[in-house]
């Protein structure tokens, strides 16, 4: 059992925003990284079904500089076996990613390949469909449970309002995985300083493809009417919630 | 240019992105055609015969219900037959399972929640958001002839009025699919409050930082005459019921007070409850998103405005 799980270190924004020269892109002086948050789950969930398994190994892949390793190795931090990182110091879009990861999937033959169902950053929604679309494996996007069968799984995709849609998908398949589908471990000091030890195989990109999408600049959006701030300390905002409450219900 | 609409529907009803694709598709069509992939797309066709939409095309396929392999292959089709330059599907779980999948094998354009659109000469520019909706980037297409974009639901009105579109049939070959529809379940039934109903809602986010703090907010939301309800997080964490949940994956909510404390405001949170009546946010986020659809709003710690509001009630 094999289960290969595609990983992003994301880019948070805090408060304040300056962009690149060029306009494309925030500088990156104003980024902080950290593991996508719906990857810890993904990650959670190829360790759990390895474990049942008894045997196998669960394998981190990711496309990105050389601090991407600090999200790779928390996922080796929760009991990843290995990690693959595909070079890249550039922004890719969402489909030269896949390109990146595709290659790695075929080099590995997985029996299952995870990804997040969308990365806190970019929310494309779209790495884990684009893979399985460029190697023609089978795919269920958005998944909240998985029960593995022979040569098959049964999954839960999970659809707007509270609706499941139960879907025998074949196997090997691309699953991309929706938060809430487990309880991600955490990983315990011991744990995290194995981690350094474990291997992450670097390996350089091949032909990525054309750009699917070019940002042609990048800005704040206007505030628009936007709302109306309230002033003052937490008792006169309270006193302002509790007028605008009684006058909108009326 | 020529858009071709990929209609969503599900169980026999088309759903809201498509007629809103169609006033997408206006800011840039000449010719707008609407694809609608059914075992019998005639009973769907009337539901997108509105203004706007040229031709409907019949791509009629065995499987009963959505199912990715299907649409993907269907979908290579009708645009090798018929060679559009814009495809638009919603940003939605069912597109998801097969656009990103069909841009990438045929070397399409492709962004994804895309919220606007317009022409620049011959380029085709669309407006989304990175970064946690913090900043917004308009995209261009300079690599590919031929684009395919994932529309945000609620972006776009829905188009309305008669539509005069031909229709036509798109033949299609489909093999085996490999990812069967067995069964739809219903979760979060009625066991719970029906927040849909509620007048005023007190909604709580990750903001609430544990699971002991939520209890605090039922009793002051109690106090206030509102009804709890909660962002997406709570309920991955087991906090509360999904019967509580407000967004694009639980439920969409318009009540006439829709108060927002500790909610940044995910894109899929405000699908879910940005046309209510008035909504207040209180965030410690200056830039939180939620503050873009919030009619009043404060930057204040939310344990202490409710701390306040206890007092008040």
């Amino acid at each position: 059992m094999k289960v290969l799980v595609a990983v992003k270190q994301v880019a948070i924004l805090g408060d304040e925003v300056e962009f690149t020269e060029d306009d494309r892109d925030v500088d990156p002086d104003y980024l902080d990284y950290a593991l996508n948050e719906w990857d810890s789950y993904a990650t959670e969930e190829a360790l759990r079904l390895v474990e049942a398994a008894g045997s196998g190994e669960v394998v981190v892949i990711s496309v990105g500089d050389e601090d991407a390793e600090d999200s790779m190795r928390r996922c080796l931090a929760m009991g990843a076996d290995r990690g693959i990182r595909v070079e890249s110091v550039r922004t890719l879009d969402p489909i030269q990613v896949a390109r990146a990861l595709a290659e790695v999937v075929r080099s590995e033959s997985p029996d299952l390949v995870f990804a997040g169902v969308q990365s806190s950053d970019s929310v494309q929604a779209a790495t884990g469909g684009a893979l399985a679309g460029l190697l023609d494996m089978p795919l269920v996007a958005v998944v909240t449970k998985i029960e593995l069968g022979d040569g098959k799984a049964t999954v839960n995709r999970e659809l707007e309002g509270g609706l499941v849609d139960v879907v025998e998908v074949d196997t090997p398949a691309v699953i991309t995985i929706q938060t809430g589908i487990n309880e991600p471990r955490y990983a315990t000091l011991r744990a995290i300083k194995q981690a350094e030890d474990k291997e992450i195989d670097v390996r350089q990109p091949g032909d990525l493809g054309p750009q699917a999408q070019r940002v042609r600049r990048m800005f704040v959006p206007p505030k628009g009417e936007g709302a109306e701030m309230l002033d003052g300390g937490a008792a006169e905002v309270a006193q302002r919630i509790k007028e605008l409450v009684e006058e909108k219900m009326a | 240019m020529s858009v071709l609409i990929v209609a969503e529907h599900r169980r026999g009803k088309v759903r809201p992105i498509t007629l809103e694709m169609v006033s997408a598709a206006k800011e840039l069509g000449d010719e707008t055609a609407v694809a609608v992939i059914a075992k019998d797309p005639a009973a769907i066709a009337d539901q997108v015969d509105v203004e706007g939409v040229n031709e409907i095309l019949y791509v009629k396929v065995d499987a009963e219900g959505f199912e990715n392999d299907v649409y993907r292959e269907a979908l290579e089709q009708v645009i090798s037959d018929r060679s559009p330059h814009v495809v638009l599907v919603g940003f939605s779980i069912d597109s998801m399972g097969f656009a990103p999948a069909l841009a990438a094998k045929l070397g399409l354009g492709f962004a994804s929640d895309v919220f606007a659109l317009r022409r620049d000469g011959d380029d085709l520019v669309a407006e989304r958001s990175f970064y946690g909706s913090k900043v917004n980037a308009e995209l261009d297409f300079p690599n590919t002839e031929r684009v395919l974009l994932m529309i945000r639901p609620t972006a776009w009105p829905p188009a309305e009025g008669d539509g005069a579109a031909v229709s036509a049939e798109v033949d299609v070959t489909i093999s085996a699919s490999r990812a069967r529809h067995v069964d739809f379940q219903e979760v979060a039934a009625s066991e719970d409050v029906d927040i849909t109903g509620a007048d005023f809602l007190l909604s709580v986010g990750r903001g609430v930082g544990e699971k002991e703090n939520v209890g605090q907010f039922e009793e002051l939301a109690d106090k206030m005459g509102a009804t709890l309800s909660v962002s997406r997080p709570l309920v991955d964490q087991g906090w509360m019921p999904s019967s509580r949940q407000v967004g694009q994956s639980g439920k969409t909510v318009k009540p006439k007070v829709y108060l927002a404390l500790g909610i940044s405001g995910a894109v899929q949170h405000l699908a879910g409850m940005k046309t209510s009546g008035t909504i207040i946010a209180i965030n410690t986020d200056p830039e939180a998103a939620i503050f873009n659809v919030a009619h009043y709003g404060a930057v204040a710690d939310l344990f202490e405005v409710a701390e306040e509001l206890e007092k008040l009630y």
